[in-house]
């Protein structure tokens, strides 16, 4: 009995062996992905020991959003928001049950302590005999345009982006509705996980996602701007006239597009380029997006930032807007009025506002402006980017006059700004069948010498209902939000 | 201090020769190793119970002399026993066991104090500390360890009750299965009730089954091993011999349908296979084992949920990480937590793991003592089931030599089971960790299995009691001086 014996006995060493190399690979290669994974609390868990920096904006007085106080308790430190819900989408939270979002999750090893330029620091911390604590991140947020956005927002579903279109910082980000990061970082598990049941609740509306990155929506008439530009680019000029018909029967279909409330455009044949974009004509529009052709269009979508997956900073990845590929003629004359399946994300609409804003040059969003060790000493600072460049100066400039009109005698009166020249466009989007339009609002102020540009999505029109439209739900909060960035 | 006065006592035995030794001095016992052994399992154990209380509470614990004082004089009793009753048992069994057992109890007091913190938290209702109950099934186990070996001097002797264990094994196979009796933990029946205790009968089954196989296996080896025909250089057992294999496979699967316990199942069919294998020395069994093991697992995967869930989970982990998947996807986080050397013991959150104390305690293991930690008590399980084999090949009797291959692969199949099982390397199965996992009904039978594996290997061991002429008397005399000069 020997022999099979022996068999035996090398079988079972061959057992463990399998057992030794898996957990060989499972502790070193494998390691790294399970110990970062987001659902993996336990790191989180030892960082409550250390005191984390503190998410401030920059400006007088230094406003702390986000900070962390010690407690008596198993877990040391807790954090705070003490702004509430005004910038959850922004600082994200940070709880030991479901991980953190936001900047706590991007900016985390600085925050943390854990990142690379802190070390010395950590070092001399140690050896002083000091208690470690992590880094600052001081975000480009400003306070009266972040709580004009809210306020616009109060009540309703939507998002507001608010860009410095000369740097491409981040004045205002909001999304609506919103919700508590106390809440979701307290040391309270039942209360935390109640919280985050109801949030994720049906009806509630999501309130965990930043709809100002990480949603798309129709951009309706705001893109028209971006199809005027594609037009300017080729010769056109605002005043060349075009062909706008009360009605277009766009190819290989029969129903015909009408205009809003079936009015007629100009004299009801052709109108001026201007014109078109100031009453926002869409049988204008679509034509002209037919005559540009589909490359025209999508190159200049593109070149705003449509199709870019890699937008990062925002404070995390933003999505993709979406030019859709393969349109036949119905669909891109539809596209060219933002209609059919052109989704853009809100912060995507305020780059293209900050691109015209800015002379044709997209700078890349970002929120953090600078970091800092815990001694306040700066570690790095914002290096302003240029994205792309979208349009030629004089398109630009040409865009700007165009925008003004909407404002000053089109559908975007509502975004005036006393002694201040706005320039803006309204979009109506329809969305869902029977559902009321999404209003839009996209513009910058001063058109002279912009400073902001800004976004206003309200999903279905908010409480206006299928009365809603741009101009009347979502340009007031727009003007709001630049009247606070202009002190106004 | 123990280790002090310990140690020369030791080196005196062994220097005189054992009482219980025959007349003519044998081969070495290698008793004092085992003392010194045990004493080092002791230090490791008593220094993780320190260091738990350092990282925990900042201070050394207060319970660290009683722990200490009381797991001290029970590994004493399980040594001096040996030495009393089988003095040329391997040196090495016990001390891992005991080291095992020790680290164990640590590991289990150490969650004790995560749940707490966890009531403290908010984070659950109610905590029990587990550890001084684990220390009393220790105590009982080794009790039964001790009686074992003091009761039974020749483990032949099992033979005779072959068909009563082979009965009580199966009738506590089918107790959880019994109403009111049985009780159904984690969708498992496979526990029943005894008064406040909740008892594990399969893993005192396993014990009976295997003396109950080795026995009839022994007696009809010869049968079993007759050839009909050969297939591709195969040699096929007759058709009609099929049956006990055959039979031994349906009752697995039952133990499957019925008490949905994966892990029994599986691990009595290899049991059983393994012991045919070495029995009849035939190939043969082996491969139609594999077979019928392919074929039950098979249907077992496509009729029952329970065990295609189990699949899916190993398959896909991260595919529903918060509700199917968590357990296994919280052991991973665990191990790879832990990294390379570990978080050190009390500073993970092995509690995270969802029965961290019973079937997922590698994974708290694996947080707070790293890969190195885990590589090392994979090792020891790996040498006791070496030891064990080792005993086996020594002993000179089919019955003794089947046994302890059942004792040694029973070992080595569960660790592999449940190690594998939170690794992630094959689908999880519920079955405990031999004397780490917290488990009464798994610390005590595990210790009656080392007991009778130091009964075989104490009589593998044993010089034959062979009559021999003077001059062989002789020249054992001469043989054993030189043993004493070179000491």
């Amino acid at each position: 009995m020997n022999r099979p014996l022996r068999r035996v006995a090398v079988a079972c060493l061959l057992l463990f062996g399998l057992l030794l190399v898996n957990v060989n690979a499972r502790q070193t290669v494998l390691a790294g992905g399970y110990r970062d994974n987001e659902r993996n609390t336990r790191v989180l868990v030892r960082n409550y020991e250390r005191e984390r920096g503190a998410i401030a904006l920059d400006g007088p007085g230094r406003t702390v959003i986000a900070k962390s106080t010690r407690t008596k308790g198993p877990l040391t430190y807790l954090r705070t928001y003490p702004s509430k819900s005004t910038f959850a989408h922004v600082t994200g939270y940070y709880s030991f049950i479901y991980g953190s979002a936001g900047v706590e999750s991007v900016q985390d090893p600085v925050l943390s302590g854990e990142d690379s330029r802190l070390t010395f620091t950590r070092l001399s911390d140690q050896l002083a005999g000091r208690e470690p604590r992590g880094g600052d991140v001081v975000l480009t947020l400003q306070q009266g345009a972040q709580q004009a956005a809210v306020d616009g927002l109060a009540g309703k579903r939507g998002a507001v982006v608010a860009l410095d279109p000369r740097t491409g910082a981040v004045l205002a980000m909001a999304s609506a509705p919103t919700y508590d990061p106390n809440r979701l970082s307290s040391f309270e598990p039942k209360e935390i996980r109640a919280y985050r049941a109801q949030l994720l609740a049906k009806g509630a509306g999501n309130p965990l996602l930043n709809r100002a990155t990480r949603e798309t929506y129709p951009p309706g008439s705001t893109f028209k701007v971006i199809t005027a530009a594609a037009a300017l680019e080729k010769g056109l000029t605002p005043e060349t006239r075009i062909p706008s018909p009360t009605q277009l029967t766009l190819p290989q279909t029969s129903r015909p597009l009408n205009n809003f409330g079936g009015e007629p455009c100009g004299d009801g044949s052709t109108s001026t380029l201007a014109d078109a974009l100031r009453i926002s004509c869409n049988t204008a529009f679509a034509q002209l997006g037919l005559d540009l052709g589909v490359d025209a269009v999508r190159a200049q979508a593109e070149a705003f930032g449509f199709g870019d997956s890699t937008l990062d900073g925002v404070p995390d990845k933003a999505v993709a807007s979406v030019f859709p590929a393969d349109l036949n003629q119905a669909q891109l004359g539809q596209s060219s009025i933002g209609q059919f399946s052109v989704a853009a994300t809100p912060l995507q609409m305020a780059m293209v506002a900050a691109g015209i804003a800015n002379g044709g040059q997209v700078m890349r969003p970002y929120v953090v402006d600078e970091v800092q060790a815990p001694d306040l000493n700066r570690l790095s600072g914002a290096d302003p980017e240029v994205y792309s460049r979208a349009v030629s100066r004089d398109t630009a400039t040409a865009l700007t006059g165009m925008m003004e009109q909407v404002v000053d005698a089109g559908t975007g009166t509502s975004a005036q700004i006393p002694g201040v020249r706005v320039a803006g466009k309204t979009g109506t989007a329809q969305n869902a069948v029977g559902a009321a339009p999404h209003a839009w609002f996209i513009g910058f102020a001063p058109a002279d010498d912009p400073q902001v540009a800004v976004a206003v999505l309200v999903e279905n029109g908010g409480n206006a209902g299928s009365e809603a439209t741009g101009g009347r739900v979502a340009a007031p909060i727009a003007r709001d939000v630049m009247q606070a960035v202009l002190g106004r | 201090m123990r280790d002090g006065d310990a140690h020369p006592r030791a080196v005196g035995d062994a220097v005189t020769a054992p009482a219980a030794a025959p007349v003519l001095p044998g081969p070495p016992t290698r008793r004092a190793t085992e003392l010194l052994l045990l004493v080092f399992a002791l230090g490791l154990s008593l220094a993780g119970y320190t260091a738990v209380g350092l990282a925990i509470d900042g201070k050394v614990p207060s319970g660290v002399a009683g722990y200490g004082a009381g797991l001290g004089a029970l590994f004493l009793a399980a040594h001096l026993v040996v030495r009393w009753v089988a003095p040329y048992a391997d040196p090495l069994i016990v001390p891992c066991v005991a080291l095992l057992n020790g680290l164990g109890l640590v590991m289990v007091r150490r969650l004790d104090f995560a749940e707490a913190a966890d009531v403290r938290l908010g984070n659950a209702d109610a905590a029990r500390a587990d550890a001084p109950l684990q220390l009393v099934w220790t105590a009982l186990g080794i009790a039964l360890f001790v009686a074992v070996l003091v009761l039974l001097r020749d483990h032949s002797r099992l033979a005779r009750y072959s068909y009563t264990c082979g009965a009580v094994g199966i009738l506590l196979l089918l107790l959880p299965n019994l109403p009111v009796l049985g009780r159904t933990i984690n969708g498992a029946r496979l526990w029943i009730r005894v008064g406040p205790l909740q008892v594990q009968p399969s893993e005192v089954a396993k014990l009976a089954l295997m003396i109950f196989f080795a026995s009839y296996l022994v007696s009809k080896r010869e049968v079993l091993s007759l050839a009909s025909r050969r297939v591709a250089g195969l040699q096929l057992p007759r058709a009609r011999d099929l049956g006990p294999v055959l039979l031994a496979w349906a009752a697995s699967l039952s133990v499957l349908v019925f008490e949905k316990d994966l892990g029994s199942s599986l691990l009595f069919f290899g049991i059983f296979i393994v012991m045919l294998y070495v029995a009849t020395e035939r190939t043969s069994w082996l491969l139609i084992g594999l077979g019928l093991f392919a074929a039950g697992a098979y249907t077992a995967y496509r009729v029952f949920g329970h065990v295609r869930l189990r699949v899916d989970i190993w398959l896909h982990p991260f595919s529903d990480p918060d509700d199917k998947g968590y357990q296994l996807v919280q052991s991973l986080f665990g191990f790879g937590t832990g990294g390379l050397t570990g978080t050190g013991l009390g500073q993970g959150s092995p509690d995270k793991v969802p029965f961290a104390k019973t079937d997922f305690i590698l994974a708290a293991f694996g947080e707070e003592l790293g890969l190195v930690g885990v590589m090392a008590l994979l090792v020891v399980f790996a040498l006791i089931v070496q030891r064990g084999m080792r005993a086996a090949l020594g002993c000179r009797d089919a019955f003794g030599k089947l046994l302890a291959v059942g004792l040694s692969f029973s070992l080595a199949l569960q660790v592999f089971v449940i190690a594998g099982g939170v690794t992630g390397l094959i689908p999880l199965t519920g079955v405990t960790l031999p004397w780490l996992s917290y488990g009464g009904s798994s610390v005590v039978s595990n210790w009656v299995l080392v007991a009778l594996l130091m009964r075989i290997s104490d009589a593998a061991r044993r010089p034959a009691p062979t009559p021999v002429s003077p001059g062989a008397v002789l020249a054992a005399l001469e043989d054993a001086e030189t043993q004493v000069v070179r000491r």
